[in-house]
């Protein structure tokens, strides 16, 4: 029988198997951040041990840093001890650091793709859950916890129980591509499938619905397959996965004879079987909105408000977790997506932050103003990213409108900077999680696609923007 | 590590599904760079109202439950960001077995690195233990959980069960495996970054 590519990739990684235990599998790439790593180089210090491949590391700060002006010192005096210490940590250890004054500092997840250190058929990990972004290139790419970082950096090596495989098929073609984008196929998917649906598995996303998208929405796909509870999503790749990552500044000298390789090996044979499959049909999907306290609470903009009775399906459970949900929303059943007043926005984060993204909702906003009762911002993935919307003149267009225009790192996807919802804020946001308190105490949060965001800016609420002309 | 030994406690019920990392610490409190001292973050927001005073309706505050050890939820326990500082809290705080229908990936990997005990069970025990007023007993040696009326066994991996009752230290293991690893390295195909 033939085999996924999950299966291919997870293979071509062993360095040690024995049968019902965990398998040892090599990491070709790790990534290191300031939130969950000083306590790993901490364990290596008192245990006097090193880092086994430095030059398979590299580091960057991007969860807590201020992404106001660069030049002032950092405020928040805990921050500044954790940046400090990825710096000592770094140099104690001989790890390549991108900084806080590095052009090419930025979401971890934004710069390993735009540098060329994400490779297809590789492994990748750090110490964060959206690692799962990677795998849109081919990449076998999960989150670790603080222990497993320490484990890889000692030994290169991580112990994994061999996950299952997930056939997540995107079937059809949507109508209107700049309305109905790649976060509302895969918010789409979340609903469908629930928030726990690929919990244990691998999932390969296929179909011309994946196929039609280009490497930065096949990341928004990626990324937020761990919000589906999935370790990791992958895609197999293809000429636009190769020219993506031609001539970056850390793409391989080899890297031609890399991508012969590739094309032969890094695809899941016809007659190769998954453990598990789902089929989304997108040809007439809408545009999505959040409204619960879980990625999985999610409907269409042209629904209501649903009853926790309606969510539930008679599951007990689900019925309290969804009156609960409503309850910290302050949302009533009932009530149109559309007539949702909010009174912030977001434009940033890991899932929405790169070039494209900021390109398509700038298209939204052109020539307008930001309602009188938003605050609204755009924190781009990376220094990079930031410095091509510049050369476009996109911050023009956002600052025209009033909206903020910052530097590059998560912000207030999690609110580990002072960029945060203040209690009872209501945010239309491009991030990955409407966790209870996730943006800010108390602070409420809508996941929406880029240019659902930028509408709802103008607009003041949530509005289908199948009706805007984003030609 | 520390050994992982019989327990006997009351049980904390904590009737909620898909309870997330951002919950169980939230993120003001991920910027300290050591383990220790997270116990009194643990459900932070949910334990203290904005002015840091105790919410009585919430179940850790009730003085029943202080000397506690386990903790007995809904499915998907600890869904979300992978921080271990969510499993830090709850050892911190004093629990060592969490029991659930399910759990999330990266939350029940990173239980073992800090010899707190995850255990699946199914929905109907799970459901059952919440109303548990006497104390339960965890034995992992012989996987059986012992309430005044009954015995339950539970699964658990072979090599997990050892790692938590020898309390081995993962990285010493492995890097005894480190000829292999050379090995390995020597065929690799990705080049380094730099």
């Amino acid at each position: 029988m033939g085999k996924t590519l999950f299966e291919k990739i997870w293979d071509s990684h062993i360095v040690v198997e024995k049968e019902n235990t965990p398998s040892l599998i090599y990491v070709d790439r790790h990534l290191v951040h300031e939130v969950t790593s000083p306590q790993a180089f901490d364990g290596l210090r008192m245990n006097n041990r090193e880092v086994r491949r430095p030059d398979l590391t590299i580091a960057t700060m991007d969860h807590n840093v201020p992404t106001n002006d660069r030049s002032l010192p950092i405020l928040d005096q805990t921050s500044a001890i954790q940046i400090q210490t990825l710096e000592k940590n770094c140099k104690d250890f001989g790890i390549k650091l991108f900084d806080i004054n590095s052009p090419n500092q930025g979401i971890v997840h934004v710069i390993g793709p735009q540098l060329g250190i994400t490779l297809p058929g590789s492994t990748i990990v750090c110490g964060d859950s959206h690692t799962s972004t990677h795998g849109a290139f081919g990449a076998l790419a999960f989150g670790i916890g603080t222990s497993d970082v320490e484990h890889v950096l000692a030994s290169q090596t991580i112990w994994l129980e061999k996950p299952k495989s997930f056939e997540i098929k995107v079937d059809g073609k949507r109508k209107n591509p700049h309305a109905v984008t790649a976060k509302d196929i895969v918010l789409s998917i979340i609903k469908n499938i629930g928030t726990a649906g690929g919990t244990g598995t691998v999932v390969e996303y296929t179909g011309e619905g994946i196929t039609d998208l280009s490497m930065e929405q096949r990341m928004t796909i990626c990324n937020m397959s761990i919000e589906a509870g999935a370790r990791a999503g992958l895609v197999s790749p293809d000429e636009k996965t190769f020219d993506y990552l031609r001539n970056r500044q850390y793409t391989p000298k080899n890297y031609e004879n890399l991508v012969e390789y590739w094309k032969e090996h890094l695809k899941t044979d016809p007659d190769a079987k998954f453990d598990k499959t789902f089929t989304l049909h997108i040809d007439n999907i809408a545009p999505q909105v959040s409204w619960g306290t879980n990625p999985g609470m999610t409907c269409d903009v042209t629904e209501s408000i649903p009853s926790p009775e309606d969510y539930s399906k008679d599951d007990q459970n689900q019925k309290k977790a969804a009156a609960k949900a409503l309850e910290y929303m302050d949302l009533k059943q009932g009530t149109p997506i559309t007539e949702i007043s909010i009174d912030r926005v977001f434009i940033g984060s890991c899932t929405n932050a790169r070039l494209e993204d900021l390109i398509e909702a700038s298209k939204v906003i052109k020539g307008q103003k930001v309602s009188e009762k938003v605050r609204a911002m755009v924190v781009p993935g990376s220094q990079m990213v930031k410095k091509q919307a510049e050369e476009m003149g996109l911050d023009k267009i956002f600052t025209n409108a009033n909206f903020e225009w910052r530097e590059a790192g998560c912000s207030m996807c999690l609110g580990m900077n002072p960029d945060i919802l203040s209690p009872g804020e209501r945010c239309a946001s491009t991030s990955n999680r409407n966790f209870e308190g996730r943006q800010g105490t108390g602070g409420r949060t809508h996941l929406v696609s880029p240019v659902m965001a930028a509408a709802a800016a103008i607009e003041g609420h949530f509005v289908d923007v199948r009706n805007l002309d984003l030609n | 590590m520390e050994k992982f030994k019989k327990i006997k406690t009351i049980v904390t019920p904590l009737d909620q599904v898909n309870v997330d990392t951002d919950q169980i610490v939230p993120k003001q409190f991920l910027k300290l760079v050591q383990k220790s001292g997270f116990g009194k973050y643990l459900f932070f927001n949910w334990r203290y109202d904005e002015n840091e005073n105790q919410k009585e309706d919430f179940i850790l505050n009730d003085k029943k439950y202080q000397n506690s050890k386990i903790l007995v939820t809904g499915e998907n326990f600890g869904c979300g960001s992978s921080r271990e500082h969510a499993v830090w809290a709850l050892q911190d705080y004093g629990f060592s077995v969490i029991i659930a229908p399910s759990f999330a990936d990266i939350f029940y990997s990173n239980c073992f690195k800090n010899g707190i005990l995850p255990i699946k069970l199914e929905e109907k025990s799970v459901e059952k233990l919440k109303h548990e007023s006497g104390e339960l007993e965890v034995d992992l040696e012989n996987q059986i959980l012992e309430t005044n009326s009954e015995k339950i066994s539970f699964d658990i991996d072979s090599h997990k069960k050892k790692i938590l009752l020898e309390g081995l230290d993962d990285i010493s293991q492995t890097l005894q495996f480190k000829d292999k690893i050379s090995e390995f390295e020597k065929q690799s195909k990705i080049p380094s970054v730099l």
